[in-house]
């Protein structure tokens, strides 16, 4: 595939550039904030300070990191397969409907350490199973699956409604929100983690799906980068010619891609509803699938850096939170915007600077470009 | 005769909820026949929506807000365009983000200039477009069957009512009658021939965004300023994603975007009308079902089940001069 740009270095296209981008992200973001009429140097010590300046505060921004981490992961598996799910947030919400039933129904008889597997396993297949449509239908029909996934995010949605006032709700009750699970569909906090380092939480829902989402960043990386499957995905997803003269079946890649990605999205659900809660409740996705669209952007779709993206975002939405009570003129709305100039200078403008820092580097020294790029071409 | 002002009061309802549709589905229409999706739809109507209600309620002044909601919207299409023909970024991507930066900054500016929890102030009378009653349509009201139809679908509706349908066989004009029209379909489905006939794709692709960003503008003042009397946070539900279903329904054609436009328009009446009502054979119908059934339709005629859209070849691809 030949692209209009020349390769650079591997530390400045994986952390010079993004950085680049975030920080003119941000500086839009400081523009927006003048226009309201507030200091942007003082939003943004409030943010960092709200975020990381005490235990509770890190405990919830890593409690947001941990649903941005599943869905970032969720958009990087199939944007290597050369797919855009922008359908995490249908598959995550519909996975709420697997872990309902699963906990309405083992809560009072099961310990948290055996619900919990079956919930994974029921999260991860309905978000599989809703993202498996899309996917037989990119693979066999050519429908595109960016049209598809959003039309079952609509879907998705609408089942939810039907579901939880239909008959996840008790009987008694007029919310559209299943019964508070007992203790058996309730996962145990992580808030001691941080205490060992000797700060003070206040109850913070951080639980131990953190640590779910930490291994699955691990097992995607072993699966993209270490294993038969990944690499034809990442064949395909670079050249679905060159896959289909190696043999590799179009239809199973895509499907088994999207599965992959719509397992992981629908575990996402299992942060909000059993780790903090305890219920299943209209809308409790809230975007959380779109901001994985930013996250795994941010990241370049590798594990490790959408980990950290993912912790950018949780202190975006915490931070953010505290922003908004300490600036009236701000509302937490704030964090949407910042989202979306994350996603159009990180994604959709990521080759505006690029020029520029090549023709840096060429000036400064005209060989890094080149001799890397030899280099480059072989990992 | 229940029966008959029951169809003529939904049919009314289909029209009025068709129009926000119709605008955003022929916006649509001309940035992926010129080759650039446009998932920004939602956004760039929920901009117009803010900006045409804010300045009208600013300067006293409908006509003012239409153009703050046109010129709005426009700048937001620009920025699509900065970022998918310019700097040939993933136009997927660039649709997203208008769509994030769109909720949060209506939603953040609306509660720093007005204080009212993101809302725009009520609009007065004169700040928004009135229903316009033709001549006669109250006499001719009691005449039987026609005189219902004449005075409550065809008249009675704002200016930009009228507007949306007449854009349908004026879209259809622009596009096939045109010259401008032929470049634009060509430059969709492929763009190296009109490169090398001598005509920029990339400016050809940015006027076919002009015309998108102006119809969301309209679509999104309708919602502000006819149907609702203000701007509402994320009043645009999802209307932008309709729409684009609906230009896929439509196969990428006016005359049918504007009946796939009153379907879903007809959907949303009749689920509005029949909430909770038992329906004589089928039962009572969910309300969920008639809400997610455009989108079920559009999956389905996505599969290829009845008949095939086939979108514009070049659709979502950024192009790249061969040097």
């Amino acid at each position: 595939m030949s692209t209009p740009y020349a390769k650079l270095p591997a530390w400045a296209d994986y952390g010079l550039i993004p950085l680049i981008n975030l920080a003119v992200a941000f500086i839009v973001a400081g523009f927006v904030v003048m226009l309201v009429g507030e200091n942007p140097f003082r939003a943004a010590v409030i943010l960092v300070e709200g975020a990381f300046g005490k235990g509770t505060g890190i405990a919830f921004t890593l409690f947001y990191a941990t649903t941005f981490i599943f869905s970032g992961l969720s958009v990087a598996v199939a944007a290597h397969c050369g797919l855009f799910n922008i359908g995490g947030e249908g598959q995550g919400y519909i996975a709420g409907l697997g872990i309902g039933i699963v906990s309405l129904a083992f809560d009072s008889v099961l310990p948290w350490w055996l619900t919990f597997p079956i919930a994974i396993i029921a999260a991860a297949a309905m978000g599989a199973l809703w993202a498996l449509i899309p996917a037989y239908l990119q693979a066999k029909r050519g429908s595109h699956i960016v049209i598809t996934t959003i039309m079952f995010n609509f879907i998705a949605a609408s089942v939810m409604v039907y579901a939880l006032v239909g008959f996840l709700k008790p009987p008694s009750s007029m919310a559209p929100q299943t019964r508070t699970f007992l203790d058996g569909a309730q996962l145990p906090k992580l808030n001691w983690v941080i205490e060992l380092f000797g700060a003070k939480i206040r109850s913070a829902p951080l639980n131990i799906s953190f640590l779910l989402a930490l291994v699955m960043a691990f097992l995607v990386w072993l699966l993209i980068w270490r294993t038969r499957l990944g690499y034809e995905m990442r064949t395909y997803g670079h050249s679905p010619k060159a896959a289909r003269y190696a043999g590799i079946s179009e239809t199973r890649i895509i499907i088994i891609a999207m599965m992959i990605s719509g397992a992981l999205a629908g575990m996402m659900a299992l942060n909000p509803t059993m780790g903090d809660q305890h219920n299943v409740a209209l809308d409790f996705v809230s975007g959380a699938g779109f901001v994985g669209i930013a996250v795994a952007l941010m990241g370049r779709l590798h594990p490790v850096g959408i980990v950290l993206a993912a912790i950018l975002f949780g202190m975006l939405y915490q931070g953010g939170a505290e922003l908004a009570f300490e600036m009236p003129a701000i509302s937490r709305d704030m964090i949407v915007i910042i989202q979306g100039l994350v996603i159009l200078f990180a994604g959709a403008l990521e080759h505006m600077f690029r020029p520029y820092v090549q023709a840096l580097f060429a000036s400064i020294s005209p060989r890094t470009v080149g001799m890397e790029a030899a280099k480059g071409k072989g990992a | 005769m229940d029966l008959f002002n029951a169809i003529i009061q939904i049919l009314d309802s289909t029209i009025r909820l068709s129009v926000p549709l119709l605008l955003a589905c022929l916006a649509g229409l001309y940035s992926e026949r010129a080759g650039v999706f446009d998932i920004g739809l939602e956004g760039k109507m929920l901009v117009g929506a803010f900006a045409g209600a804010a300045a009208a309620s600013v300067f006293h002044s409908a006509l003012i807000g239409l153009g703050m909601a046109i010129l709005i919207s426009v700048a937001f299409a620009m920025i699509h365009g900065f970022a998918s023909i310019t700097h040939r970024g993933n136009q997927i991507v660039s649709g997203v983000a208008i769509n994030f930066i769109a909720a949060g900054s209506t939603i953040m500016l609306g509660q720093a200039w007005f204080q009212q929890g993101g809302r725009t102030p009520a609009l007065a009378p004169g700040e928004r477009f009135e229903a316009i009653t033709w001549p006669g349509a109250d006499a001719l009201r009691e005449v039987p069957i026609l005189g219902p139809i004449y005075a409550e679908l065809i008249s009675g509706h704002s200016i930009l009512v009228y507007i949306a349908f007449l854009m349908v066989p004026f879209t259809w004009w622009v596009l096939f009658r045109t010259r401008f029209g032929l470049r634009l379909r060509a430059v969709g489905e492929n763009p190296a021939a009109v490169d090398t006939a001598g005509i920029s794709v990339a400016w050809l692709r940015y006027r076919a965004l002009i015309c998108t960003g102006v119809l969301t503008g309209i679509a999104g003042a309708y919602l502000s300023m006819v149907q609702n009397g203000g701007f509402v946070k994320d009043m645009t539900a999802g209307k932008g994603y309709i729409a684009l279903a609906a230009l896929i329904f439509a196969k990428w054609k006016p005359v049918n975007a504007m009946f796939a436009c009153l379907l879903f328009g007809f959907l949303d009446a009749l689920s509005i009308r029949l909430q909770g009502t038992p329906l004589p054979v089928i039962g009572k119908v969910p309300v969920q079902f008639m809400q997610a059934l455009p989108y079920v339709l559009t999956v389905i005629l996505l599969a290829g089940f009845i008949g095939k859209a086939i979108p514009p070849r070049a659709g979502g691809v950024p192009y790249v001069k061969e040097r």
